[in-house]
C-alpha cells in the first residue's frame, strides 16, 4: 500500500476524498459481502465499520491503492470475527466463518476474471434493494443508500423527511428481507419482467421526486435527478439488453436535458413552461445521450413499453427547436398507443394536451371534459390548470379564471401556486385583444 | 456537478501519425467501462496531434490564421472526458484509477464546468424577458394552426 501524503492533506480534504472512495466503491463492496454473508442489511453494517475503519486508518497509513479491496477485506475480518462469536449457537455461521477465512486467503483484485461476479452482484443488489415486498419509498430510499452511496441524512434531505423517518425505513426493510428470506438473486424468466418494472418504478421515482418536487419551496432537488440518472445509467450496462431500461434512461436524459440548464426554472425559482422555455439552453449532450438509448432499445425489439413512449414523445420535444416545430401529431400517436398499453386518466389528460395543440382547442376540451367526473383527478391540479388553459385559448376568459384559481388551490408548490394565480389575473384582459 | 478531465499532450503524442500502444489502448478501454458502467461517462473524445490543428489570434478586428503543430507539447489537450460526480474529490478518484495515458511521464487536469446555476444573476434578467415575451405570443400560436 502506497500513501498519498497524509501529513499535507488536511483531515477534512481526507474525509472528502473518503467520502468520494465510498460513493465510487460503497455499491460493489456491498453486494459481494451480501453473496458472502447472505444478509444483505449485516453487509451493508459491516460495510459502514470498514468505512469507520478507513476514517480511523488512513489519515495515518494513508489512501490505500486499491480502497474496494480494503474496504472488503475489512469488512471480511469483522464478518469473520462476528460468526465466530455467534459460532456455538448456530453451526451455519461457523460454516460462513470458514468459507470467509477460506476467501481471505485469495488475492482480492477486482480483475477481468472478476468483473461478471461484480456486476452479477451489483445487479442482484438492484433487484434485493428493489424487492416489491418493500413499500416503494422503502425501496428508494435502500436504493439510494446501498447503490447510490447516499447517507441517510442526504436522503432524508432529498425528501425533505426527518431522518429517523428515512433510518427506521432502512432498517425496516432491511429487517423484511432477512425475516421474509428474501434471496440474494437475479430473477429469472416470467418473474424477471415484474421485478425489473420494480426497479424501474424505484428510480423513476426518485428522478421524479427530484425533477417536480411535490411539497415545498424548490421546484426542483436536481441531485436527485442525477442520482437517479446514474442509478439509470448503471442500470442500462448490468441489463443492457432490457429495452425499458434504456427507454427509462432516455427519458431521464431528456428530461434532465431541460432542468440542468435552468431553462425551466428562472433565477427566482419561477416555473417555465415548456412552451416558453429558452430552447437554446436545452443541454444538447444529454439529449443527444437521450435519442442514442432510445436508439439502442429499438435495436432489442420494435415493441415498446410505458417509460419507451414516455421518452420518445419527450424525444419529440427534444428535437424541436422552436414549439411550433414540434411534431404533434406523431405525439397524439405515441400518447394514444401509450394510453391503450396502460390506460390513465393522466396519461388521457396529457393526450388531450397534444391533441390541442395538433387539432386545436376545442377537440382538446371535449376530452377533458370527458375526465371531469374522474375519481382520481379530483385533486389533481393539472387538470383544472389544462382546462383553464384551453378555455383561455377559447377566448372563454371567466371560464378560464374560475378554473386558474381551482387549479392554484390545489397545487402543494408554492412556485407553481403563483403561476397559475398570475394567469387568472391574466384573465381579466379583453379576449379580442390578449 | 460536471468535470471535464484532459489528457495532456505529450511530444510522443504530437508526432505525426502517433498512434497510441494497442496495449494502453486496451487498458484505456477496460478504464472506459468502468466509467460508462458507474454511470459517470458523459462523453469523450481523442484528439488528433496539433499538426492538424490551427490556432486564429485575435487582435481588435484582426484575426490571424497559424497552422500547427505548436511547440510546448504539454500545454496542449490530447483528449478529454466530460464527468459526472458528486465532488472534486469523487473526480480525482476516478483519474487515479486510470492507467497511465501515455508512456512515460504524463498529466491529467481536472477542470470543473460551468453550470448556468453559475451565470444565475447574469440570465434573469433576460431569462424573465424571454418568458415574458413568450407569454405574450402564447394565445395566437393555436389560433395560427
Amino acid at each position: 500500500m502506497s500513501a498519498t501524503d497524509p501529513h499535507h492533506a488536511t483531515h477534512q480534504a481526507l474525509c472528502r476524498t473518503i467520502e468520494a472512495v465510498w460513493r465510487i466503491e460503497s455499491a460493489r463492496v456491498i453486494a459481494g459481502l451480501t453473496r458472502l454473508t447472505r444478509d444483505v442489511g449485516l453487509a451493508e453494517d459491516l460495510a459502514q465499520e470498514a468505512l469507520v475503519a478507513a476514517l480511523e486508518q488512513w489519515p495515518q497509513t494513508g489512501v490505500p491503492d486499491n480502497t474496494a479491496a480494503w474496504l472488503t477485506a475489512t469488512a471480511k475480518r469483522r464478518a469473520i470475527d462476528l460468526f465466530r462469536c455467534n459460532a456455538v449457537a448456530e453451526r451455519k455461521h461457523e460454516e460462513l466463518a470458514r468459507e470467509l477465512e477460506a476467501l481471505e486467503q485469495t488475492v482480492p483484485d477486482l480483475d477481468s476474471t472478476l468483473d461478471n461476479t461484480i456486476s452479477d452482484d451489483l445487479l442482484r443488489l438492484v433487484f434485493i434493494a428493489c424487492h416489491p415486498i418493500l413499500p416503494t419509498e422503502s425501496r428508494a430510499a435502500l436504493t439510494l443508500r446501498l447503490l447510490g452511496g447516499l447517507t441517510t441524512d442526504e436522503i432524508a434531505r432529498a425528501f425533505l423527511t426527518p431522518e429517523p423517518t428515512i433510518a427506521q425505513r432502512i432498517v425496516r426493510a432491511k429487517r423484511t428481507l432477512a425475516d421474509k428470506h428474501i434471496p440474494f438473486e437475479v430473477p429469472r424468466g416470467p418473474e424477471l419482467a415484474a421485478r425489473l418494472s420494480s426497479v424501474l418504478e424505484v428510480i423513476y421515482l426518485i428522478f421524479n421526486e427530484g425533477y417536480s418536487a411535490t411539497t415545498g419551496d424548490d421546484l426542483m432537488r436536481p441531485a436527485l435527478c442525477e442520482d437517479a440518472l446514474r442509478l439509470g445509467r448503471i442500470l442500462a450496462e448490468l441489463t443492457p439488453t432490457e429495452p425499458e431500461v434504456h427507454g427509462l434512461v432516455a427519458f431521464m436524459e431528456i428530461q434532465a436535458s431541460r432542468s440542468r440548464t435552468r431553462a425551466r426554472v428562472t433565477s427566482t425559482g419561477e416555473p417555465v413552461l415548456l412552451f416558453d422555455q429558452n430552447r437554446t439552453q436545452w443541454d444538447q449532450l444529454l439529449i443527444r445521450r437521450g435519442l442514442t438509448a432510445i436508439e439502442r432499445a429499438h435495436k432489442i425489439n420494435t415493441t415498446r413499453g410505458p417509460y419507451l413512449f414516455q421518452a420518445e414523445i419527450a424525444a419529440c420535444h427534444a428535437r424541436a427547436r422552436t414549439p411550433s416545430e414540434t411534431d404533434w401529431h406523431r405525439i397524439v400517436i405515441l400518447y394514444t398507443e401509450l394510453a391503450q398499453l396502460t390506460p390513465s386518466p393522466v396519461i388521457e389528460l396529457n393526450r388531450a394536451v397534444a391533441v390541442s395543440m395538433a387539432y386545436g382547442p376545442q377537440a382538446a376540451l371535449t376530452l377533458v371534459d370527458a375526465l371531469a367526473s374522474e375519481p382520481s383527478l379530483a385533486r389533481y391540479h393539472l387538470l383544472p390548470s389544462v382546462r383553464a388553459d384551453l378555455l383561455y385559448k377559447l377566448g372563454r376568459r371567466p371560464e378560464a379564471r374560475t378554473e386558474f384559481e381551482r387549479a392554484a388551490a390545489l397545487t402543494r408548490n408554492t412556485r407553481e401556486r403563483a403561476l397559475l394565480l398570475a394567469r387568472a389575473a391574466s384573465c381579466e384582459t379583453d379576449p379580442t385583444n390578449p | 456537478m460536471r468535470f471535464m478531465v484532459i489528457v495532456k499532450a505529450t511530444p510522443e503524442s504530437e508526432k505525426e501519425g502517433a498512434l497510441p500502444d494497442p496495449q494502453l489502448l486496451l487498458e484505456m478501454g477496460k478504464y472506459n467501462e468502468e466509467l460508462i458502467k458507474a454511470g459517470v461517462l458523459l462523453a469523450m473524445d481523442g484528439l488528433h496531434p496539433s499538426s492538424k490543428g490551427a490556432r486564429i489570434k485575435f487582435s481588435g478586428k484582426s484575426r490571424i490564421v497559424i497552422d500547427g503543430p505548436f511547440t510546448e507539447a504539454k500545454e496542449l489537450v490530447a483528449g478529454f472526458w466530460l464527468w459526472q460526480v458528486k465532488s472534486l474529490e469523487e473526480a480525482i478518484e476516478w483519474v487515479k484509477r486510470c492507467p497511465n495515458p501515455h508512456a512515460g511521464d504524463s498529466e491529467i487536469e481536472i477542470r470543473q464546468v460551468f453550470e448556468m446555476e453559475d451565470f444565475a444573476p447574469i440570465l434573469s434578467e433576460e431569462q424573465i424577458q424571454h418568458k415574458v415575451a413568450k407569454r405574450a405570443e402564447l394565445p395566437n400560436q393555436t389560433a395560427k394552426k
